[in-house]
């Protein structure tokens, strides 16, 4: 108890005395804007935050001109700057965020996810109907996209990082210019094969088709990476066992990069799971359940949204925001889990 | 056991030693091969078959096929041939995707900046958080947001544009029309390519050798000539392959510009007039109702598409990987 407990003093750090010019120039930014917001014609949200930043701006550098010199005054101008670059990142997304759950909220219910549109009609109220179709129509795709896509894209990132055959450096540069490709390209060229040249219809095949060609990309560059941060230790520690390099790859490589390959899945199911214009052009839309994934129309969640803001009265546009917020939902829990799996492999390093 | 050790057996060969791969590794190396060249197999057969499928359309239309303003299809009663060509659209790309690299890249690289040298550690996290979430939300959820959120509050920023900017001619209106325009659609463009550009930037940035800037702090730089000497240079070429990435992206998008925009077959200088084009909208704007012929138009188009980005995509990996292996 009667330790006499030195306290670090912290000598470096600015008394009062020395904040006094920042906390008067705080004060006198907001009373200038109050005042320019109250006195000019520069009304409104928008007046409001062009004061602001003028009179950020302005009081900032006069303190750091005449406290140093022209330099620290610019020093301080592009700091404002850069904290104004970041709120406009977050102002956009925080308002997304906001709105969806604002609008999609109301209809959310257990009901939704039970029941299909083939009994209800366009303007028949939130209450009748669902969008059960489009949620599996949604798993539908994003499940058969993962099973085309997965293979292919560990197969890339295992040429380009473990076998670097010939082309290892074009297969690489041609993948990073494929994650480029605008998503209706690939739907016209799903809809070029599978309608046009070999004569099928609309399913969720072909929409998966044109899906796998987005997210092939996302997973081999995001293995890729994962594959790369592999200790070359172990690759020479297997080789050196006897191991041919099958083995070594499929029993030391990969279980060692397994959490990092799951992560890649996941991230490309992310990238795709909201795709809406290939969709568009190849899973043809419908109202009513669809189980068969290889015949019939079929509908999905960024289809359902699509197709109920398209009909654009109030009823449908009210669905169009629950299916986004339902989207959305699906979103972020694969996003969730592609952070979980990532985090735990940074931990047990 | 002990009669094994009595009699010692013959020794086994010494093993033979060889870099001829085995079956199983040749089989293996067969098979990652095969894979790994199937990518580019896809990106060959995309190019292949819709070239295959608007081949039609190209050879008639020849060059005024990239030229051309007018969509019509043929009027048989009339004796109206189709004409098809894509120029407007393609402008009308060209002036979206370059309004979203001007809005959305400074910001980024502000972002991307506030990130590396001026946020406090506990914000960082978060913050990278959001720009990956930012990545991660579908184009058809920025659409609804744009045309029923952003849309009302942009077109009176347009109206303020050109009420005080009006004598340039880029801000003129002929007509009172400010919904759908391309300034909006470059807004919410904008804010799409915004995660992309400030990631990348943000990578650039955090391999700007440490030596360097505290080589500049030591001289005496505030923060900002520090970044310009030091931090600009180094990493320009990261920033302009990210900006051509964002520029690639916002080239290439869909359905969120169809909502926002208004598509008229004409070139037209005003980018706050309701009056835009986009070549990826206009695919799934006339693919409803497309006939044989229109289709291949539409293909061909989409060749076009596929072109242009995958050539901005070679640009600025290129520039990407360049700068990165700089350090």
């Amino acid at each position: 108890m009667s330790t006499l407990a030195v306290k670090p003093t912290k000598p470096w750090r600015p008394k009062v005395r020395n904040l006094a010019p920042e906390i008067f120039g705080a004060f006198f930014t907001a009373f200038a804007t109050l005042a320019i917001v109250a006195i000019t014609p520069l009304k409104g949200r928008l007046g409001f935050s062009f004061a602001l930043i003028a009179m950020a701006v302005f009081t900032s550098a006069t303190i750091s001109w005449l406290r140093r010199d022209r330099k620290a005054a610019l020093n301080s101008v592009s700091t404002v700057f850069v904290y104004v670059a970041a709120a406009f990142v977050i102002i956009p997304l925080s308002s997304l965020l906001f709105e969806i759950v604002r609008k999609g909220i109301g209809g959310l219910s257990w009901g939704i996810f039970t029941r299909d549109m083939s009994l209800a009609s366009a303007d028949s109220p939130l209450t009748e109907g669902g969008l059960l179709h489009a949620v599996v129509g949604t798993l539908y795709v994003v499940a058969l996209a993962t099973i085309i896509s997965t293979p292919i894209g560990f197969l890339a990132s295992l040429y380009i990082v473990e076998v670097k055959g010939r082309f290892a450096a074009l297969v690489r540069f041609f993948v990073q210019a494929m994650s480029g490709i605008p998503s209706i390209v690939a739907g016209l060229f799903i809809y070029a094969v599978w309608m046009i040249g070999l004569g099928n219809s609309y399913n969720v095949m072909a929409g998966a088709g044109a899906l796998s060609i987005l997210m092939i990309p996302t997973v081999a560059r995001t293995s890729e990476e994962v594959l790369k941060l592999i200790p070359n230790d172990l690759r020479e520690a297997g080789l050196a066992l006897g191991a041919t390099q099958w083995r070594t790859i499929a029993m030391i490589i990969l279980p060692a990069a397994k959490s990092g390959l799951v992560t890649s899945v996941i991230l490309g199911i992310a990238r795709v799971a909201g795709e809406t214009a290939p969709l568009l052009l190849t899973i043809g839309g419908a109202d009513a359940l669809n189980l068969n994934p290889f015949e019939g129309n079929s509908s999905a969640l960024p289809f359902y949204v699509w197709k109920n803001y398209s009909l654009g009265n109030p009823e449908s546009i009210q669905r169009a925001w629950l299916g986004v917020i339902v989207l959305m939902m699906m979103v972020f829990i694969f996003f969730s889990l592609a952070r979980y799996f990532g985090r735990t492999k940074g931990a047990r390093r | 056991m002990s009669s094994t050790l009595d009699q010692p057996k013959t020794l086994p060969l010494p093993r033979e030693i060889t870099t001829v791969p085995r079956f199983s590794d040749r089989v293996f190396r067969g098979i990652v091969t095969t894979g790994g060249l199937s990518t580019l197999a896809i990106l060959a057969l995309i190019a292949f078959f819709l070239v295959f499928n608007g081949f039609e359309v190209m050879r008639s239309e020849g060059l005024r096929f990239l030229t051309g303003f007018d969509w019509m299809d043929a009027i048989p009663e009339e004796g109206i041939a189709a004409t098809y060509g894509i120029g407007a659209m393609l402008y009308g790309t060209l002036v979206i995707g370059i309004l979203a690299v001007i809005f959305g890249v400074p910001v980024a690289v502000g972002a991307a900046l506030f990130l590396s040298y001026y946020a406090p550690e506990w914000i960082k996290r978060p913050m990278v958080v959001v720009i990956d979430v930012m990545a991660a939300i579908p184009s058809v959820v920025f659409g609804l947001w744009g045309y029923f959120i952003l849309m009302p509050h942009a077109e009176y920023w347009a109206k303020l544009i050109h009420k005080y900017l009006g004598f340039i001619p880029i801000f003129d209106m002929p007509a009172p029309a400010y919904s759908r325009s391309p300034f909006i659609a470059g807004l919410v463009l904008a804010i799409m390519i915004i995660p992309i550009v400030a990631s990348i930037s943000r990578e650039v940035f955090a391999q700007t050798p440490p030596d360097r800037i505290q080589a500049a702090y030591a001289l005496g730089a505030t923060k900002w000539t520090m970044i310009k000497a030091v931090v600009f240079p180094y990493g320009i070429g990261g920033v302009i392959g990210g900006a051509m990435l964002g520029l690639g992206r916002a080239l290439g998008e869909t359905v969120a510009v169809y909502t926002v925009l208004n598509l008229v077959y004409d070139i037209r200088i005003e980018i706050l007039l309701s009056a835009g084009g986009s070549v990826a909208s206009m695919i799934v704007n006339k693919f409803g109702e497309a006939d044989a012929v229109e289709l291949q138009a539409l293909m061909a188009a989409g060749f076009v598409l596929f072109i242009v980005t995958l050539f901005v995509n070679f640009i600025a990996n290129i520039i990407i990987n360049r700068t990165a292996r700089k350090g």
